[in-house]
């Protein structure tokens, strides 16, 4: 201590001045609730890689089929099972787009000049002769079409029963609780797939079929989170005020409420994606010439091994569209309810 | 305890009754006709067909019948397998399920609980990282995509493993394997944070301090304490692994009630349709009552009558 003081000389320290006036002063700009979710949403590397990963592929699945210059469901049969090839690609040896195909006998044959075409097929052609490369984009166009409604469905569905049953409570929300609870009781799969039998497969038909015990799950959370809300006193404040049950629900819960909507119904995406692709694969599907992702694997998977490629590129794009929606899905719960983190 | 077990197997039978009544309704409407050859058989034989199965009574009665014969244990026969009455079809095909299910929850939540360990033991390293990437590839890549993939890599390519069927242990590990990955992802991300959250306790600052290993604290003081709370995902893993055998047995050619029953839906086989489906509703129901019931015996904070918070 005694060396200390010798070296620094007293006159080096002065009373910090104390302004009352800036005690209160904030430093910082306040942030918004979404202000600050999206800077924690920032900060997770993983989450904003599959935000822009996923924007890609949102965008490819649009301009896609119309960049390849060919139609989803033009047959060509003399261009049938064709390998990939790209413009460009084609001359390094190591990636698989040069149109060369290995035989049963393991000899390399390049398919696009034994069948004399001159045209590229980005991702090769199916069994009809059909550019893989459109029906792909095509795929995940409507796989994400399938996911986006039936998530949206399930929202608002979820949202209206979860926030009636939860604020008015008593005997209603003992009765609607009885019906979720059978509901729930039933395993999503087997509704889904009975209700693909009679319904017969199509773009609405899947939709609503996994609608049918979809929304339990977002009525349940929002229950819970009225059943918190409404005895807050902003509740009782605006009834006191004289507003009407419609008005505090829509202005002042479902704003409270948004996180967890958002949060679910990012986890329903990959799970309808997931249950579209379950369905086609057991054969009850979207009928041809449509091509959701789902067809496309199950189509791809009954020549796996011959034509590798027909099931590889669409199981890649469908892995890497889960796998975006998963981590961003949790990347939002991280940064919009914190408490949920797991 | 009592009064809870009691209205919860009661609901568990009505969840039961309705699930079958849906299911028989839901078959009524369905189009199409359960005979193969229907279109080319005379409206007579069509008849002598129809009256066989019972179904040229009015649907009250059939539905009378068909609850009636369904509380005996009597699923019917089945319209196109042979005419073999649906339980025997299906008893005949629990075996393969039943032991693949059984392998790919245990080999699952075995690896699942290592890799968490690992990842919890040895947090922001690349052990922990690529436990985390495995985890999320588990859980978001469809099962039928690794499954075939797997079988093209492996068995094809590779000639590891045999391709198809099911004739002795070497053809259930790829199986086993496309079935795990899934409780493999849900256990690892589970154990992961359990582990950390356990670490980080005074008792095992205590355990620390009093000089005993990194190994005994991992394993005597912190797994043990971690390992409790994974019972309340065993539920949902059992259930996905149930989806999960549809699929993965279509790809394997393999015997079990998740080929059956695709099969059936298929060639229009109402009664076995129908039986695969309660059967399969029945499990479902039955692993969650028993995983409730494990909550309330290993944690006994958790309420059991109560349920929501």
């Amino acid at each position: 201590m005694a060396n200390l003081e010798t070296k620094i000389s007293k006159d080096r320290f002065q009373p910090a001045i104390i302004d009352s006036a800036k005690s209160e002063e904030i430093n910082k700009p306040s942030l918004t609730f979404w202000q600050d979710a999206w800077m924690r949403v920032r900060k997770n590397k993983g989450a904003l890689a599959s935000l822009i990963v996923m924007v890609l592929l949102v965008l490819m699945a649009f301009i896609g089929p119309l960049i390849s210059g060919k139609e989803f469901d033009t047959q060509k049969v003399s261009h049938n099972n064709l390998p990939p090839r790209i413009q460009g690609l084609e001359n390094i040896s190591w990636l698989p787009f040069d149109g060369v195909k290995v035989n049963k006998a393991g000899k390399e044959i390049n398919m696009y000049e034994v069948k004399k075409v001159d045209e590229y097929y980005w991702f090769g052609t199916d069994a009809l002769g059909r550019d893989l490369f459109t029906r792909t984009w095509k795929g995940t166009q409507i796989s994400l079409y399938i996911a986006l409604l039936a998530a949206l469905i399930d929202m608002i569905i979820g949202v209206i029963y979860g926030a009636v049953s939860g604020y008015y409570g008593g005997r209603l929300d003992n009765v609607m609780q009885r019906i979720t609870e059978v509901l729930v009781g039933i395993p999503t799969m087997i509704v889904v797939i009975l209700m693909i039998l009679v319904l017969q497969p199509g773009i609405i038909s899947i939709t609503v079929a996994l609608t049918i015990t979809g929304w339990v799950g977002m009525a349940r959370v929002v229950r819970a989170q009225v059943l918190k809300l409404k005895e807050q006193e902003f509740v009782l404040a605006s009834k006191t005020l004289g507003n009407s049950d419609g008005k505090i629900i829509s202005k002042h819960l479902l704003p409270n409420l948004a996180g967890v909507i958002i949060i679910n119904t990012m986890f329903t995406i990959p799970s309808a994606i997931f249950f579209e692709a379950f369905l086609s694969f057991i054969g009850l599907g979207l009928q041809d010439p449509l091509a959701s992702l789902g067809t496309l694997i199950d189509e791809g998977f009954k020549v796996l091994r011959l034509h590798p490629h027909e099931m590889i590129i669409p199981a890649v794009i469908i892995s890497i569209i889960m796998i975006t929606f998963n981590m961003l899905a949790d990347g939002l719960r991280d940064a919009l309810d914190p408490k949920m983190r797991d | 305890m009592g009064k809870y077990l009691a209205k919860r197997i009661l609901f568990m039978f009505l969840t039961l009754f309705i699930i079958a009544s849906i299911t028989f309704f839901l078959m009524k409407i369905i189009p199409g006709t359960p005979f193969a050859s229907a279109a080319k058989l005379p409206p007579a034989q069509l008849e002598i067909m129809k009256a066989k199965y019972g179904l040229d009574q009015p649907v009250p009665v059939q539905y009378a019948k068909y609850i009636g014969n369904l509380l005996q244990g009597d699923l019917g026969i089945s319209f196109q397998f042979n005419n073999t009455p649906v339980s025997d079809l299906m008893f005949k095909r629990l075996g393969p399920s039943m032991q693949l299910g059984a392998q790919a929850m245990v080999f699952g939540t075995i690896i699942g609980v290592l890799l968490g360990i690992f990842a919890a033991l040895r947090q922001n390293t690349w052990v922990d990282y690529s436990a985390t990437f495995i985890a999320v590839l588990g859980k978001a890549v469809p099962n039928f995509v690794f499954a075939g993939l797997l079988q093209y890599f492996i068995a094809v390519k590779l000639g590891w493993f045999p391709v198809l069927f099911w004739k002795g242990f070497e053809y259930t590990i790829l199986p086993t394997i496309a079935l795990s990955i899934f409780p493999i992802a849900i256990s690892a991300r589970f154990m992961r944070t359990e582990m950390i959250d356990v670490l980080g306790s005074d008792y095992i600052l205590l355990a620390k301090a009093k000089g005993a290993s990194f190994f005994e604290i991992a394993i005597k003081h912190a797994l043990r304490n971690a390992l409790i709370p994974l019972v309340t995902v065993l539920g949902p893993l059992a259930i996905s692994l149930m989806t999960g055998s549809l699929v993965v047995e279509k790809i394997f050619a393999i015997p079990g009630l998740g080929e059956q029953f695709v099969k059936s839906i298929t060639v229009n086989d109402y009664p076995v349709i129908m039986g695969t489906t309660i059967l399969f509703a029945a499990l479902f129901v039955v692993i969650i009552l028993v995983v409730d019931i494990l909550y309330g015996i290993i944690d006994p904070r958790i309420r059991l009558s109560g349920g929501k918070k």
